[in-house]
This record gives C-alpha cells, sequence and structure tokens, in this order.
C-alpha cells in the first residue's frame, strides 16, 4: 500500500547528481568554529578555557537545563578563542573555536558503551544526552529529551527517511552504506522508548535503499519500511505521523500527544555511532549541490567547519554563486557569511548560479486556490495573506496562521509569486508581539488597580 | 572570496514552480483554441474578426487604464487576452464589429480594472461583458443565423435553446449538436471542441473537476427529473449540450477570481450555478441562464468561502459524517448485542 498525505506539492527533485557518488571525505580545516548553541533549548557554557588543548570527542560545553545537548570538540588541537560568531540562523553566538592539530587524539571517552547498558532503556538515553545528538533534520531538538519525555505516552516510533526536500541526498546515502548500522541505531531508539515497533517513512524515489533495509532484516527487528509517495512536504513531523499512523497531532501540540516520535535517519546512524563506537555528534553527511556547484556530492563533514572550507574542497563553484543556502531550497536560510560553521543538523549545503526563486516585480494574487490545496495544515494561505497584508491581528488568529509550519509548498505553488511564507513568518512574529504587548498592559492595569486598592 | 560579495538572502523556499500566471492563462489560450476551430468551421471569417477585435480592445482597453492610472503594466499575463476570446465567445457569430468594442470596455474597464485587477474582481469579466450588452443591445445580441452546413431558413431559423424554451425538444440532432452544426454563440455550438478544452484544462491542473461535474451534474439531474416533450433524456441531453452550459461550466465558472478556492466550496457554487440555470431556462424570459447563473454565483463567493474553511489539522470538526457514522454503527453494534 502507498502512503500518500493531504496537500502537498512536487517539485523536481534534483537528486541525481548527488546520488551517484559514495560518501567522501574532505581534508578537515585548520580551524573550526564551535557554536555552543546547535540545538533547540538551553545554550551550554563552555567547558574549556583559551589555551586549552582539547582532544577529538572530548566536551567542551554543556547546559544543565533538561532540554539541551552538550557539543564535543570536532578535531584534537587548542582552543585559541571563545568569542561570539555568526551563527546559521542570523545570530551572534558564543563559539569555541579550536585550532586544528591534524592528530585526531581521541578522548579517553571515545569509548563503546559496555554491552549490558545497552538494554537499559535509562543508560540509552543518558549515552544519547551525553553525545549530543539532536534531530539532525535541521529541526535540532535534543534527542535524549524527545525520548525521556515520551516515556508512558510513546507507543509508536517512526523513523523520517522521506528527504521531501529537494537535492538532498545524505540521508539516502547514509541508508544506502550504512544500512546495518542504521537498522542498529533504529533498534536502540525503540528499546530507549520501550516500544516494540518502528515504522520507517522512506519515499519511494529510494527504491533501492527500500529494498536494501528489507533485505537485512527491517522486519524481523520489529522495524516497518513503509514506503511514502513521493511528494513535498512528506517529511514534515506532522504530515509524516498523519500518513503513516492516521493520528494528527493538535494545533501547538507534539507528536507525544498522539503517542508517536519521530526521529531523523542520520540521528538513528548517530545514536548507532554513539552507542556502539562511542562517537558523539561531531559529524554529519552534508549533500552539496545546486547550480552553481561544479561538483554535487556527499560528504562528511566535522561540526565547526565553515562553508567556504567545505565548498573550496568540494570542487567549488562552477558558476558565480548568486543564493547560497544551508538546508533544502524549501525551508533552509539562505546565508550572506560564507564563515558560518557546518552544525549538527546541516543536512546540505546549496550554491544557487540564478534566481530560482523567480521573484517578480508586482506579485499579483490571481485567487487560483492552488496554495489551498497545497498545504498540508489545512490552512488557507491566500486569506492568511490578504490579513497579513492588513495587520489584522484578530483575523489572522482566526485563520489559525500559527498552525503553519513554514514549509513553503504554498509558496513554491503559487503563480502569482507571492511571498507567502515570508508574510507568515512576520505574521506570526506580529501575533507574538500582538499578544506580549496584550499581556503587559492586562498586569499594568492590574498593578493599578492594586495601588488603588492599597491607597484605599 | 570576491566572487560572493553579492549573495541574496531571503525568506525561504528559495525554489518557484515554472508554472506561474502567465503559463497558466496561455493554457486556457491553447484549451479554447478547438472551440474557436469549431466557430470558424461552422460560421466561416466573422468569428475570427470579432475574436481578434474583442482580444485587442480588452489588451488595449487594459494597457490603456493601467498607464492612465500609473499602475504597473499587467497585459504580460495574457488574462486580457482570454477576456477578449471570452467575451467573443458568447456573442452572436453576427454581432457588428463595434459590439465587442463595448463590450471590452464594460469587461475591462468597469469590472476588471475598477476593482483592482487580475484577482481582485467579483464579476466574471467577459460574461459582466456580455449581460451589458444583453441588456443594451437585445436585438443585435439575440439575432441568430444557422450554422454553414444546416438546411433550415434562415429568416426564421430558432436555436435549439429557443425550442427548449418553448417546452418542446429541437429538431437539431444530437450530432449536431456534439460537432457544432448548430446555431448560438461563436464560442458554444462545439460540445465536442469544448470537452476537449475542458480534458486539457483538468490534464494541466489548470482546473479541476468540481466546479464543471457539479455545475453540469446539477443541470442533468434536474432536467431528467423535470423533463419536458418526449423522451426524458433527450431532454436532458439537449438541455447539457445546448447553449452555454459547456462553456461557461468548463471556462467561465471556473475562472479563478470569481469561483471560491475551497474545495466544498466550488462544489457548492457548482451545484448553485447548475439550479440557478435551470430555474431561469425554465421561467425566465431569455431562453439561456448559464451567464446569469454565473454571475448571481460569482457575487456569494465570499459568503461560501468563509462558510467552507477547511478543517483544521488536528481538530475534529463539531459535525462531520464521520461522527454521524461513528455514532450509528455503535449504536448498529450495540443493538446487534442487545439481540
Amino acid at each position: 500500500m502507498l502512503f500518500k498525505s493531504h496537500g502537498g506539492v512536487h517539485p523536481k527533485d534534483m537528486k541525481a547528481p548527488a546520488n551517484q557518488t559514495a560518501i567522501s571525505t574532505i581534508p578537515q580545516p585548520a580551524q573550526v568554529v564551535i557554536p555552543m548553541s546547535q540545538h533547540i533549548g538551553a545554550p551550554c557554557t563552555p567547558l574549556v578555557a583559551v589555551g586549552d588543548e582539547v582532544k577529538l570527542g572530548q566536551k567542551i560545553g554543556e547546559a544543565k537545563a533538561p532540554v539541551s545537548a552538550p557539543v564535543h570538540a570536532s578535531v584534537s588541537g587548542k582552543v585559541v578563542a571563545i568569542e561570539p560568531r555568526l551563527n546559521n540562523l542570523g545570530n551572534m553566538v558564543t563559539a569555541v573555536i579550536i585550532e586544528n592539530d591534524f592528530k585526531d587524539t581521541p578522548a579517553e571517552t571515545l569509548v563503546p558503551a559496555p554491552e549490558d547498558d545497552l538494554e537499559d532503556p535509562d543508560k540509552i538515553a543518558a549515552i544519547i544526552r551525553e553525545a549530543g545528538i539532536v534531530g539532525m533534520g535541521g529541526a535540532t531538538f535534543p534527542t535524549a529529551f524527545k525520548i525521556t519525555s515520551g516515556w508512558g505516552k510513546v507507543d509508536t516510533v517512526i523513523i523520517n527517511g522521506a528527504e521531501c526536500e529537494p537535492y538532498i541526498t545524505s540521508d539516502h546515502r547514509t541508508m544506502l552504506e550504512h544500512p546495518v548500522e542504521l537498522l542498529k541505531g533504529i533498534q536502540l531508539i525503540m528499546r530507549a522508548c520501550k516500544v516494540e515497533k518502528a515504522y520507517f517513512g522512506i519515499e519511494l524515489n529510494k527504491k533501492f535503499a527500500i529494498e536494501l533495509l528489507n533485505f537485512h532484516g527491517a522486519a524481523e527487528m520489529g522495524i516497518e519500511i513503509v514506503p511514502l509517495k513521493c511528494q513535498y512536504p512528506q517529511g514534515a513531523e506532522k504530515t509524516l505521523i498523519q500518513t503513516i499512523t492516521g493520528r494528527e497531532v493538535p494545533p501547538g501540540g507534539l507528536p507525544a500527544q498522539v503517542g508517536c516520535a519521530v526521529f531523523n535517519t542520520f540521528t538513528s546512524y548517530s545514536v548507532y555511532r554513539a552507542c556502539y563506537e562511542g562517537w558523539p555528534a561531531i559529524e554529519r553527511v552534508v549533500t552539496v549541490s545546486g547550480s552553481a556547484i561544479a561538483e554535487p556530492k556527499n560528504v562528511k563533514v566535522r561540526v565547526g567547519t565553515p562553508m567556504q572550507w567545505v565548498f573550496e574542497q568540494t570542487g567549488g563553484f562552477q558558476k558565480e554563486p548568486w543564493k547560497i543556502i544551508m538546508g533544502g531550497p524549501m525551508m533552509g536560510l539562505a546565508q550572506y557569511d560564507l564563515a558560518v560553521p557546518c552544525g549538527k543538523g546541516t543536512a546540505s549545503l546549496l550554491a544557487f548560479a540564478e534566481d530560482e526563486d523567480k521573484t517578480v516585480e508586482n506579485p499579483t494574487c490571481i485567487r487560483c486556490g492552488q496554495c489551498i490545496s497545497a498545504c498540508p495544515m489545512n490552512l488557507q494561505p491566500i486569506y492568511m495573506y490578504i490579513y497579513e497584508e492588513k495587520g489584522d491581528i484578530e483575523m489572522m488568529q482566526k485563520l489559525n496562521l500559527t498552525d503553519c509550519v513554514e514549509c513553503g509548498a504554498c509558496t513554491y505553488i503559487c503563480p502569482g509569486r507571492l511571498h507567502l511564507t515570508h508574510a507568515f513568518k512576520t505574521g506570526k512574529a506580529k501575533i507574538q508581539a500582538y499578544n506580549a504587548a496584550l499581556k503587559a498592559k492586562e498586569e499594568a492595569e492590574k498593578a493599578k488597580a492594586e495601588e488603588k486598592k492599597e491607597e484605599k | 572570496m570576491n566572487e560572493t560579495k553579492t549573495l541574496i538572502v531571503s525568506s525561504s523556499p528559495h525554489i518557484r514552480t515554472p508554472r506561474d500566471t502567465k503559463v497558466i492563462m496561455l493554457d486556457v489560450l491553447i484549451a479554447l483554441a478547438p472551440a474557436f476551430l469549431a466557430s470558424i468551421i461552422f460560421f466561416g471569417w466573422r468569428p475570427i474578426m470579432v475574436t481578434a477585435i474583442s482580444v485587442a480592445s480588452c489588451v488595449l482597453f487594459e494597457f490603456g487604464y493601467r498607464r492612465l492610472m500609473k499602475k504597473p503594466d499587467t497585459f504580460g499575463d495574457l488574462s486580457a487576452v482570454v477576456t477578449g476570446v471570452l467575451l467573443a465567445f458568447c456573442l452572436p457569430p453576427t454581432a457588428p464589429w463595434w459590439l465587442p468594442i463595448i463590450g471590452a470596455l464594460f469587461a475591462i474597464v468597469v469590472v476588471k480594472q475598477l476593482f483592482g485587477g487580475i484577482g481582485k474582481n467579483f464579476l466574471n469579466p467577459a460574461l459582466a461583458g456580455r449581460a451589458f450588452l444583453l441588456a443594451s443591445y437585445a436585438v443585435l445580441m439575440t439575432s441568430w443565423r444557422p450554422a454553414n452546413f444546416q438546411h433550415v431558413d434562415a429568416a426564421t431559423y430558432a436555436t435549439p435553446l429557443a425550442s427548449l424554451h418553448q417546452g418542446a425538444l429541437s429538431s437539431t440532432s444530437l450530432g449536431a449538436m456534439l460537432l457544432g452544426n448548430t446555431g448560438g454563440c461563436i464560442g458554444e455550438i462545439s460540445a465536442i471542441a469544448l470537452l476537449l478544452g475542458g480534458a486539457y484544462l483538468v490534464y494541466r491542473k489548470v482546473i479541476s473537476l468540481r466546479i464543471p461535474l457539479s455545475f453540469i451534474g446539477t443541470v442533468a439531474v434536474i432536467t431528467l427529473i423535470f423533463s419536458k416533450g418526449n423522451g426524458h433524456f433527450m431532454w436532458m441531453l439537449q438541455n447539457v449540450f445546448s447553449g452555454g452550459l459547456l462553456l461557461g461550466a468548463i471556462f467561465m465558472a471556473t475562472d479563478y477570481c470569481t469561483s471560491p478556492v475551497t474545495p466544498k466550496g466550488q462544489i457548492i457554487f457548482g451545484v448553485g450555478c447548475g439550479l440557478l440555470t435551470v430555474l431561469i431556462r425554465y421561467f425566465g424570459s431569455y431562453p439561456e441562464g448559464v451567464s446569469y447563473a454565473i454571475l448571481i454565483m460569482n457575487l456569494m463567493v465570499w459568503m461560501i468561502d468563509k462558510a467552507t474553511a477547511p478543517r483544521r489539522f488536528g481538530v475534529e470538526p463539531k459535525h462531520s459524517f464521520r461522527k454521524l457514522w461513528a455514532k450509528i454503527s455503535r449504536k448498529g453494534r450495540k443493538g446487534e448485542e442487545n439481540a
């Protein structure tokens, strides 16, 4: 049976150029920039000082908060600076800069966990937390917290292998080159989540990967491979859950509310590496592709490697880049500074030579309604856009603008070339600001009333 | 690195479909081509003249108005061309040369541009233009002629729709109606050509089947139930294949700007169009009701859209068939258990 989600669009997948070659390695950079916040949640405080010698895989940043993930040194060498640096979100965050000694001296902690530990959910979760593993599809939610907070609620584990964004092939290559490790990683996640059954959703453009995983006994491990129709945004968390289980995550809710926990393919592979090999999250397979790239390919990139280094080492640009994107073309973030380092959730680096946005001077809505049929969240982008333009907060809330997952399907399909997703991002900010102001006003009034009471 | 000095930064997504407004309008024009060809075969050169004048004046009025008002040009999106063709298609082949110019003036300037241009008008410009002409030049708009291959007396010729209006089946054969060998407006005569165009639009995903099917289906069902003359099926088929029903249902009622955007709303819109069409054809003083039916439903679009908002993701609606079914089936099962 083929599983299909509601809504969606069908962009050209553009995966062929990078898909043909095996994952390769690139030389390490002379310096890595490791941001102390590469996840959703509390940022880490550095555990090292300028001048310290660090080893490969050594923990260099940690936060005590439950929603957080520690950060590790991705090379061995010397800490030369701890200062704010630009990250992929366009913010300045504290980063540890390590001068590489190119020796890769491993840290003492870089050893596999004892076999017995891998039977105990608590211990697996602890290993995952210590390894600094986060959702590596790009959302970077701390994986250990997702597991522990789901205990007692989650009955189904879903592994996201949809890789529905065009161009990206890093998860696909991982499936092809490390199928056994991947399945073992999923098994560990199932054990940690205390469930018996996992669904591995894979889009049908990866037929060979589906066969390969089945060949390596996915079914015997309790992992059901679910073939998905190629459609964007098939891999969006809520959409994937709905497609596979038929359950719908309520607005503003988390997957755990409907008994599901979703993990990315590369996250599962990282769990395997952390548990069986002792490796923390210091490496990510990155797809380098796009019309400006000379040789599209997948490479292993150490966390903290500046983008510029990755581009240089993979053959450089064949045309002058017009736009550089960290992440996929549908949800990735355009970058303006090539010194920004790759992080744990960087699945791809794209360089476009020309205006693939097809920007027009006067975007005009022709009321075709295609945005409505494309929206996976059943929203009405056409009307949300009108009220966002007007700044009508009340109507924006009435149309559930905050439900928008910013997948970009409506903007992709819009023949009038409206900047829909952009408008909804600003609309969300407007709603937030309005509600904050409302709250502040209420509180001020309350305080005033109390003052008056006291005066009396 | 010098070459990366001017990197563009903008919100995601960073890719877009190649199908923009112009491509869609071009698709509509391609879909209208078979009907145009049929009109030339059956009416000769006059349809070419009427259509050319109509298209030219629509484009000129659009260009002129936007220039005059110092607004950005929009004639490049081809929507004015589509309006021009559709306006010509709902004029009789005997129309004098100046008729489409007046229609175009009303359609483009009054109906479309005064309300803000493409995407903002609430009435279908071509149909509004036709309604304006019908009200102003009723005689010119209803002087019909038979098609080239019809052997009838031209002086006393009545279109199939006119005889249906009298409550009797038309003498025109069904085959002639399908091919287009019959009297009527320029673009409406050939059912096959229109269906071909409709199939192309559906294939290219320019339109969905919701509006055309619910529109035509409603007309078919009602005319079958309340049939006149002798032969229920023939009455229904003649009602469906004569007059402007196919042209209206496929090309006019599906106009993006003046039809609902929600899937449910589109079905309600189509059913409403069908109901009104039959009502006007049966009880109105004019034989044809399609254009007024669509225009009246155009006015309801805002309301229909509001009432048929899609179900919010993750929230069960207050009333739904699924809930109702669950209730019924649970009761049914309980009943079985008790028995």
